[in-house]
């Protein structure tokens, strides 16, 4: 459903660029969850910001439902990929009702048959028929986090993007968006790329998993083999290591600092 | 350890008064902290930052502090003036923020930070500089004379975060406040910040008031653990038994945390009880 070769992104020009992402290839199956993991600076909101077109400076070959990704990626492109961003204060126009948020879209796209649309959405991300006058600084973070997936669901697409969906909410937050990401996923049957930080929310998600250093997939590895603690690298091990919680001799192993 | 308390909290409330309504923030909360780890957990606005900075009276303005008691060692903070917190603040308990892009002056060298918490101490210039380059190795920090001469946006947020530890504990301080310390810094990164926190509470004898959101890390890290909710402290218990904690609050929040190496198609949502509010 997502086929990636070779990927890379420089950002800037001459001695002072930075190559972001720096030749990475995966594939993702249709209905499969893929997740990109790695630190700050790993390049994983890189990949997924040049795979939805934010970003068309890359390199490489991108396919993403059988077509090749074009830039700008045109209009058809965004009926079958859409893109969910980490933090619900940002990605919401403050100005535009949940309403006039999912009618956008719909109207983009010449979409017919609007009303019950939203009315259907709302109702399948737990937002009520109450929401829908609502501007965004009347609801929660959990509750934008839902109006973002559903701004992101109304066009029916067939790819997910996320990234970092529950990394700005509290863990009881957290738990209601990632079940109403499995719910969504599981009735839609929807192919997922989910970039985080966090291992456990990874390991939750999705069947495989990349891990990412420095621009590059340093292993991929199912989540059976992250359960159960066989990563094949050095990296791998000391980042499920470090996620699993303070180990005094661990930690102390690992004192000696990073790079500046 | 309780025994040999050194700061002793009793019926703290904090109220803040907003245009609309009288918030009540912090309402009754009750703990002592002797030379051991002791995490504050609780979610975003819980309280658990305000009572980090009622301690060290940082509310602001428009907050008001009330305790039946509130003392550290020999210090009646309730009853102190803010001449006398001057001499508490930094020098006896210091606070490390969440963010040191946000916390250090960014046009002022490294080095010459940690040493302002040093003044009025009558170190001359070599000495000042001496203590500083010993509080930046006791951080770890490898190259300790290079980074003293480093402005905070060269340095990395983990090498921002030891700089700041190195600030704070300067003063050789007796309790450590940080709240959400290693919150904005990567899991590898974060684990190098929490064993230099570790090894300086047991070398140095340190109390150490640990907020944070996080339950897991908290429950690994620390030697006792209070659950806030809703301003009330609903649940103590020792951290090594986090797991067989009784309050439904931090059971529904252990639930609903996902782990590695144990799948579940679903995560327990928190089904949150008024009852609680008053528990």
């Amino acid at each position: 459903m997502i086929a990636v070769q070779e990927l890379r992104v420089r950002f800037g020009q001459g001695a002072g660029s930075v190559q972001a992402v720096d030749g990475v290839s995966f594939d993702v199956a249709e209905g499969e969850t893929f997740g990109l993991v790695g630190e700050s600076g790993c390049g994983k909101s890189t990949i997924l910001r040049a795979l939805c077109g934010l970003n068309p400076a890359w390199t490489g070959a991108v396919a993403i439902a059988g077509a090749p990704l074009a830039r700008p990626p045109g209009r058809a492109f965004f009926r079958r990929v859409q893109m969910v961003f980490q933090d619900p204060y940002a990605s919401l126009h403050p100005r535009h009702t949940v309403n006039t948020t999912l009618m956008e879209p719909l109207a983009i796209h010449g979409m017919d048959d609007r009303d019950r649309r939203v009315a259907e959405v709302l109702l399948q991300v737990g937002l009520g028929p109450a929401f829908r006058y609502r501007y965004p600084h009347q609801l929660s973070g959990g509750q934008r986090q839902r109006l973002a997936i559903a701004r992101a669901l109304i066009l029916e697409p067939r790819v997910l993007l996320l990234d970092e969906p529950t990394s700005a909410l509290d863990v009881s937050v957290q738990a209601e968006i990632l079940n109403l990401l499995s719910d969504i996923r599981a009735a839609r049957g929807l192919t997922c790329l989910l970039v985080s930080h966090d291992l456990a929310v990874i390991a939750h998600l999705c069947d495989r998993l990349a891990v990412m250093q420095h621009g590059r997939i340093v292993e991929q590895l199912d989540v059976g083999m992250l359960a159960g603690g066989r990563t094949n690298t050095a990296y791998g091990t000391s980042l499920l290591q470090a996620s699993l919680g303070y180990d005094r001799r661990l930690a102390r192993a690992g004192i000696e600092e990073g790079p500046i | 350890m309780s025994d040999t308390a050194q700061l002793l909290v009793d019926d703290l409330h904090v109220r803040f008064r907003t245009p609309q309504k009288l918030v009540h923030a912090v309402r009754g909360v009750s703990f002592t902290v002797g030379r051991e780890k002791v995490g504050i957990v609780g979610e975003s606005g819980s309280g658990k930052s305000t009572v980090g900075r009622a301690i060290l009276k940082l509310t602001p303005a428009n907050g008001t502090v009330s305790a039946a008691r509130m003392r550290f060692q020999d210090i009646d903070l309730a009853a102190a003036s803010e001449t006398a917190m001057l001499k508490v603040r930094g020098r006896r308990i210091s606070m490390i923020m969440q963010d040191p892009r946000h916390a250090l002056d960014p046009v002022m060298r490294v080095g010459e930070q940690i040493g302002e918490a040093l003044d009025g101490r009558g170190l001359s210039r070599a000495e000042r500089r001496e203590r500083v380059l010993g509080m930046l190795e006791a951080v770890h920090i490898r190259a300790p004379k290079r980074v003293y001469d480093l402005y905070p946006h060269e340095v990395s947020g983990g090498m921002g975060q030891r700089v700041m530890i190195a600030m704070m504990l300067a003063p050789e301080p007796d309790l450590l406040i940080a709240d959400e310390p290693t919150s904005a810094l990567d899991v590898t990164v974060r684990m190098q910040v929490l064993a230099i926190l570790d090894e300086l509470v047991s070398t140095r004898g340190l109390g150490l008031m640990f907020i944070s959101h996080d339950l897991n890390l908290v429950a690994s890290f620390c030697d006792r653990v209070l659950i806030m909710y809703a301003g009330r402290i609903v649940e103590e218990c020792r951290a090594a038994a986090l797991g067989e904690a009784q309050h439904p609050y931090t059971r529904g929040l252990l639930a609903s945390l996902p782990r590695i190496g144990e799948r579940r198609a679903r995560l327990e949502v928190l089904k949150r009880d008024p009852a609680w509010l008053e528990a």
